[in-house]
């Protein structure tokens, strides 16, 4: 089911079966070339999979933007332990809800893109790590995968080939830590999802202490789209070192929200006034989040001649992250945004590293101070020092994930939290919200 | 303790899924399945998983302790969770959580007095371009308005 408009804008690859009639079954799936690229695979060498996946410059669709067929590389294809392909389907970054259409329009793409990944690295199962608020899509991938075993996509000695691949469904129980890889390796392992030192990174040492691919579920769906049409393709639909197309969630304060598959080095303003129908009311930007809630904040002049791409957000000193797009508009208390951000870590920090685990209390503690009108001058600066001692000091990047939309929300809105001081009230809040609180 | 052929059918297939000797991989999922149909982790349940996992009881302690979804105690048959995450508070997210608030006279984690609702402000659901968004259960409600929510919690009380 779709819950937006598609926009005349999108380059449907990922999303192109969506508007078809029960887009979800193996029927339409198989009507529609699916399960060709594996077909194709399996008669290519593995390192001929990884370098078309090389060739199409996909890099990592979780956050972090890791080249994928680099990642694929790094797994001793030749180890005598058993190989796995792990799916992350924890999605929760806030901002971000690209992998819930993605399973629940096209779920056998996502199979197909666990078949390939596993031919690269010779491995033979799989499993699906979904959160557990997402439970009809666990239904659905269930369905799915039934299905791709009925029809000999999933099973033993698949199409004919000495190739055999089972695929498996596991549900989180709430947890956003669960979604960083190890501690999601944790979690899977049946213990509580605090993360692993590394390295050794999962490609070495990884679900269940073997050899293991863990990416991302949009990650997992471009794969047959590059091994179908080849790697070149695929890049040429995005920028030079970032190829192809991204789904991105354009929430908050616009006209039509909504899920968008968008080619790499896409304007932002383009983003925000076409795609999104601009912003709502006709007010004005204030702030930019491009990725997700732990992505640095940018101001709407950081905005201009900015595109939606991993080099052009870093040397704006921010992350393409997960594509959860988060636009907010001249009347948002940026005060109350940092305090909700971070309420969220506070609350999803594992408490294994301490800077984490005491920077994140602190920092909400803080903030909830500060924009009850109770906070001092000095705060201002006590809360970046805080959040800039939690940086690098954690074995996940959690930490870092509070405290550096913080750094940028105080460092760019300073003024903000000074219209906050002297026990006055939030200069944003409608009368009745301050009523209710 | 005993299940319903469903769960059963349904944990019989979870600890195969996962390597030999790696049965304990099952732990979360079996957790939650079996919540929803006990209504909550019982003593009773920790023994039991712990049991049919081959691990000690404070194993599993552990691990329920650790996950929000998994509670000791039963919510109510309803249990209605509203997003209060930044794409929800810039759309009007906060207004539906104390909406519910008053209108059910219950606050965070919550139940009503008869066992039928409870409440719980929750993190983002994965529902933000389609915000305010919440749960009941585990359907989704999309770009909810007050008076959607009383709909909702209206047809709540009349299916019960």
């Amino acid at each position: 089911m779709l819950y937006n408009e598609p926009s005349p804008l999108e380059v449907k690859v990922l999303t192109r079966r969506f508007s078809l009639p029960h887009s979800e079954t193996i029927d339409t799936y198989l009507a529609t070339d699916g399960y060709k690229a594996f077909q194709k695979a399996l008669g290519m060498k593995p390192e001929e999979i990884i370098e078309e996946v090389k060739v199409s410059n996909l890099r990592g669709r979780g956050g972090a933007g890791f080249p994928t067929g680099m990642k694929w590389s790094f797994v001793p294809r030749t180890s005598l332990k058993p190989k796995y392909i792990v799916v992350n389907a924890d999605e929760s970054e806030p901002g971000t809800c690209k992998d819930r259409v993605l399973i629940e329009n096209d779920p056998h793409q996502l199979i197909e893109g666990m078949l390939i990944a596993a031919l690269s690295v010779d491995a033979h199962a799989g499993y699906i790590y979904v959160r557990g608020e997402y439970r009809y899509l666990i239904e659905i991938l269930d369905k799915a995968i039934a299905e791709a075993y009925d029809r000999g996509y999933l099973g033993k000695n698949l199409l004919g080939s000495n190739f055999s691949f089972d695929a498996y469904t596991h549900s989180g129980a709430g947890a956003y830590e669960c979604g960083e890889e190890s501690a999601l390796l944790e979690s899977l392992e049946g213990k509580r999802g605090i993360p692993r030192i590394r390295p050794p990174f999962p490609a070495v040492v990884g679900a269940f202490q073997c050899p293991t691919i863990l990416n991302n579920v949009e990650t997992y769906c471009a794969a047959p789209a590059i091994i179908r049409d080849g790697g070149a393709a695929f890049a040429a639909l995005g920028i030079p070192k970032a190829g192809g197309t991204k789904l991105t969630c354009l929430t908050g304060h616009v006209n039509k929200p909504g899920v968008y598959e968008l080619p790499l080095g896409f304007p932002v303003d383009k983003m925000i006034n076409e795609v999104g129908g601009g912003i709502r009311n006709g007010k004005k930007l204030k702030a930019f989040i491009p990725g997700g809630s732990s992505c640095p904040v940018l101001t709407a002049e950081e905005c201009e001649g900015l595109t939606m791409d991993y080099d052009a957000m870093a040397k704006r000193k921010t992350m393409l992250g997960s594509g959860g797009v988060v636009i907010m508009d001249e009347d948002t208390c940026m005060v109350k945004v940092a305090l909700r951000i971070m309420r969220f870590y506070a609350h999803e920090s594992c408490g294994w590293c301490i800077p984490c685990r005491e920077g994140t209390a602190w920092l909400r503690k803080i903030l909830t101070r500060f924009h009850d009108g109770m906070g001092r001058r000095d705060d201002i600066v006590l809360i970046g020092d805080l959040a800039k001692n939690m940086l690098g000091r954690t074995f996940c990047p959690l930490g870092d994930a509070a405290a550096l939309p913080t750094i940028s929300i105080v460092e760019k809105f300073r003024e903000e939290f000074e219209a906050h001081l002297d026990e006055k009230p939030c200069p944003y809040e409608k009368a009745s919200q301050l009523v209710m609180a | 303790m005993t299940f319903s052929p469903n769960l059963e059918a349904r944990f019989a297939k979870l600890v195969t899924s996962y390597p030999p000797g790696r049965e304990r991989s099952a732990m979360v999922p079996m957790l939650l399945y079996a919540q929803d149909e006990i209504g909550a982790v019982t003593p009773e349940l920790v023994a039991e998983v712990a049991r049919r996992l081959n691990v000690t009881p404070l194993q599993v302690e552990e691990v329920l302790s650790y996950y929000s979804m998994l509670h000791r105690k039963p919510l109510g048959k309803a249990h209605v969770q509203i997003c209060t995450n930044i794409s929800c508070l810039l759309t009007g997210g906060e207004d539906l959580w104390h909406h519910a608030c008053a209108r059910l006279g219950i606050g965070h984690k919550e139940v009503t007095p008869d066992g039928q609702i409870s409440l719980e402000e929750v993190e983002c659901i994965g529902a933000c371009s389609w915000a305010p968004a919440m749960q009941v259960n585990y359907d989704f409600f999309h770009k909810v308005t007050p008076e959607r929510l009383d709909q909702i919690l209206d047809g709540l009380r009349k299916t019960q």
